[in-house]
């Protein structure tokens, strides 16, 4: 009996041992669902989650605290794969944080602007050049159409401008197959 | 012919429908009166125009120069003046618009100064640069940059190189045509070829429904004082893919997602080395192909035609007639349907095949698939196209991909034996723009990410500098004080002295500042204000008194 005891505390002090000491060895720095989830996100940087960006809503979703269902320029394909990787059920977007809309690129109207480096301020990927009094301008292939700098310009000389389809960016369409002849 | 001829996977033997075309000589297309170049023509960068709008520019003259590697120049057709460089209708299954250059030409067909190049002496990259500024590019139908091909890389040799005169695809007869009447010219550009590639052995595979042309290719590799071996091979459409035409004569195989030069092979189209032939040994720039106008025609046959001419015009010349319900450019496997009848001819325009209710009946509707795996039969990639089907169907683009979806050469033979008539090849090209799309989408967001991440970075950074600089004036300031104090020097009493003063005057201004008029006020200024409060009294109350009118009602 006292010979079983000890063979089982032996085992469990000598797993201990091994599990302390990987958990301070093998530790993962960061949270690697975080990393996962953000890899999902489109990160447009827009905060429309109501988070101050992709990185700190992934953070959200990974802790519990934001449902994965707040990000418009996601989509629906977006909470698809937020729900797959997380094991949950796909729901439909929460439309209290803004409906879906076609890719944008902000435009400044050259003639109007102030140069009052607002913009420059708010863009969060720094697609946004130009200095005090002097003229901005965005740098389209780097803008996330976030819209962030639409309400900070005092003048309104910016405006969204969705992305037309033009032949670099076109796509074959779903073909379509008419099962039956409507007459 | 001691050759031993390998068989590749699968193929069809459609209706050939060649000798429609192929029978009549090459006749010159007259020139048009305004030709559309559209700087989009081959695969890479478009080219970038050089040219302003009223210009005059001459025949052979550069009007869009190459924008990076992937990129090749294109040439004004012939003489005229710019007109317009806009949005113009081009030859893409889309039908959107694309950027080209509108010359009306003069008539005149005044050529720049050509110069031949004495390749032998140039260095290859100056030459491969040379090729890339007359604007040759693969006219088989892919239109990639050649000087891109002629680069044997870090191998610095390409052992073998094969010249691709298969023209496997029913109706089209351009490379036929090609071969029978300028084969001498041909081999020349295969000189050039050679040169660069620093190939030993080097092989032409031609099908052997075109007895001519290899007769032809023949007597003129005969002429020549390097062994070209002139191969004719079986009639097996895609034979003149060139992932199979290698495997046809080489026994080799290129492995997935890599290129025949890893395996030391390279395949030209024979127009593209005749058009070689042309830039370097007689200095023109790519300005007209051989196009083979044929189906609902009346006099089926092949042009040549200057690049940016209307292919209604081509049709029309070849006799149009009714019932014309549409053009394609290529042939029917793989060709694709023009948007509307006046888009230009461009450097990948082989084949203009006009199509009619009885030549090309409209497929019945497709059913579902029944998995009978004929496709699979078929498929000259070796590929499972009814499993791709199914997974492109689906959308589920990951799993096309883990079937090799991208092997897929779209050669059109699947849906050729589709008992359902199921488009089978447009859910692969729908797959396979979406995986791009996505891809591009995904950079993107790793970019926004990168800026993003980098912003905080930097604005965290600015505070942190901000508030060092700050301490560390402040720091400096505090010592020199104390330093000051320490020492009793009366220059640092004397400042303390003046700090206090100006201490006591901001205290003594400050109070100045508060407003005194409200009291100690002259006796007529009190009477006026009185007045003025009475006033207001007056009217506020009248204000909150209701209406005569409301107290009736």
């Amino acid at each position: 009996m006292l010979a079983a005891i000890g063979v089982m505390v032996g085992i469990a002090v000598v797993i201990g041992v091994v599990l302390g000491w990987s958990a301070v060895r093998l530790k993962v720095e960061g949270n690697p669902l975080v990393d996962k989830i953000d890899a999902i996100l489109p990160q447009t940087q827009c905060g429309q989650c109501g988070y101050p960006g992709c990185r700190p809503y992934a953070e959200a979703i990974a802790k519990g605290e934001a449902d994965i269902n707040q990000c418009p320029p996601g989509g629906e394909e977006g909470v698809k794969k937020l729900a797959e990787l997380l094991g949950v059920e796909p729901k439909p977007l929460d439309a209290s944080h803004g409906q879906p809309k076609p890719k944008s690129v902000a435009v400044i109207d050259e003639n109007l602007c102030i140069g009052c480096t607002l913009c420059i301020q708010a863009c969060p990927v720094d697609a946004i050049v130009g200095a005090a009094k002097q003229m901005h301008t965005v740098i389209a292939e780097e803008c996330t159409g976030c819209e962030l700098c639409v309400p900070v310009c005092p003048v309104d000389c910016i405006h969204m401008v969705p992305i037309r389809e033009d032949l670099p960016h076109w796509k074959w369409k779903y073909p379509r197959i008419a099962l039956k002849e409507v007459a | 012919m001691s050759r031993e001829l390998f068989r590749f996977h699968g193929g069809v033997h459609p209706p050939e429908h060649k000798a429609e075309s192929n029978s009549r000589p090459v006749h010159p297309a007259p020139l048009p009166h305004r030709l559309v170049i559209p700087v989009r023509q081959h695969i890479g960068n478009p080219a970038k125009p050089i040219v302003a709008v009223g210009e005059r520019v001459l025949k052979g003259q550069m009007i869009a120069a190459p924008d990076g590697v992937i990129s090749t120049a294109v040439h004004a057709s012939s003489s005229g003046t710019v007109t317009a460089i806009d949005m113009q209708p081009v030859p893409h299954p889309s039908g959107l618009p694309d950027l080209c250059i509108t010359i009306d030409t003069d008539g005149r067909d005044e050529w720049i100064a050509r110069t031949p190049l004495d390749y032998r002496a140039m260095p290859p990259e100056a030459l491969r640069q040379a090729v890339r500024d007359m604007g040759i590019a693969g006219l088989g139908g892919a239109v990639f940059p050649s000087a891109v091909k002629l680069d044997p890389g870090p191998q610095r040799v390409i052992p073998t190189l094969i010249l691709n005169g298969c023209e496997c695809e029913p109706w089209i007869t351009c490379d036929d045509r090609l071969m029978r009447d300028r084969a001498d010219e041909i081999l020349q550009g295969v000189t050039v070829m050679r040169h660069l590639l620093g190939s030993s052995e080097i092989l032409v595979g031609i099908e052997d429904n075109k007895p001519e042309a290899i007769a032809a290719m023949q007597a003129a590799a005969g002429r020549l004082d390097f062994a070209v071996e002139v191969v004719a091979v079986p009639t097996i459409y895609p034979g003149g893919g060139a992932k199979q035409l290698i495997t046809t004569l080489t026994g080799k195989e290129v492995p997935s997602g890599k290129l025949s030069t890893d395996i030391g092979i390279q395949v030209f189209n024979v127009g593209t080395a005749y058009a070689l032939a042309r830039a370097v040994f007689h200095g023109e720039p790519l300005l007209a192909r051989l196009v083979t106008v044929t189906g609902h025609v009346l006099r089926p046959q092949n042009f040549e035609a200057l690049i940016g001419t209307p292919m209604q015009e081509l049709v029309q010349l070849a006799g149009e007639r009714d019932g014309m319900t549409g053009l394609i450019m290529g042939g029917p496997m793989m060709g694709q349907p023009m948007p509307r009848p006046d888009v230009p001819v461009v450097k990948a325009t082989n084949c203009i095949l006009v199509k009619s209710d009885e030549l090309f009946p409209p497929l019945p509707p497709p059913l579902p698939c029944i998995r009978c795996t004929r496709c699979a039969d078929v498929c000259p990639a070796d590929l499972q196209p009814q499993d791709l089907y199914r997974f492109a169907r689906a959308q589920d683009f990951g799993r096309a991909q883990e079937y090799h979806l991208f092997d897929c050469i779209e050669c059109g033979c699947c849906n050729y034996v589709c008992p359902s008539h199921i488009p089978l090849v447009d859910f692969y090209r729908y797959a396979k723009s979406e995986i791009w799309a996505r891809e591009k989408e995904k950079k993107a967001a790793d970019l926004a990410r990168q800026r993003h991440e980098f912003r905080l970075m930097r604005l965290e950074r600015e505070k942190r500098e901000k508030a060092e600089k700050l301490a560390a004036k402040a720091q400096a300031k505090r010592e020199e004080l104390t330093a000051a104090a320490a020492a009793g020097d009366p220059e640092a009493e004397a400042k303390k002295a003046l700090i206090a003063a100006a201490i006591e005057r901001a205290r003594a201004r400050k109070a100045e500042v508060t407003p005194k008029n409200t009291d100690a006020v002259p006796p007529a200024v009190q009477r006026e204000i009185d007045e003025i409060e009475a006033r207001r009294a007056k009217i506020l109350a009248q204000a909150r008194k209701p209406l005569e009118s409301e107290k009736e009602t």
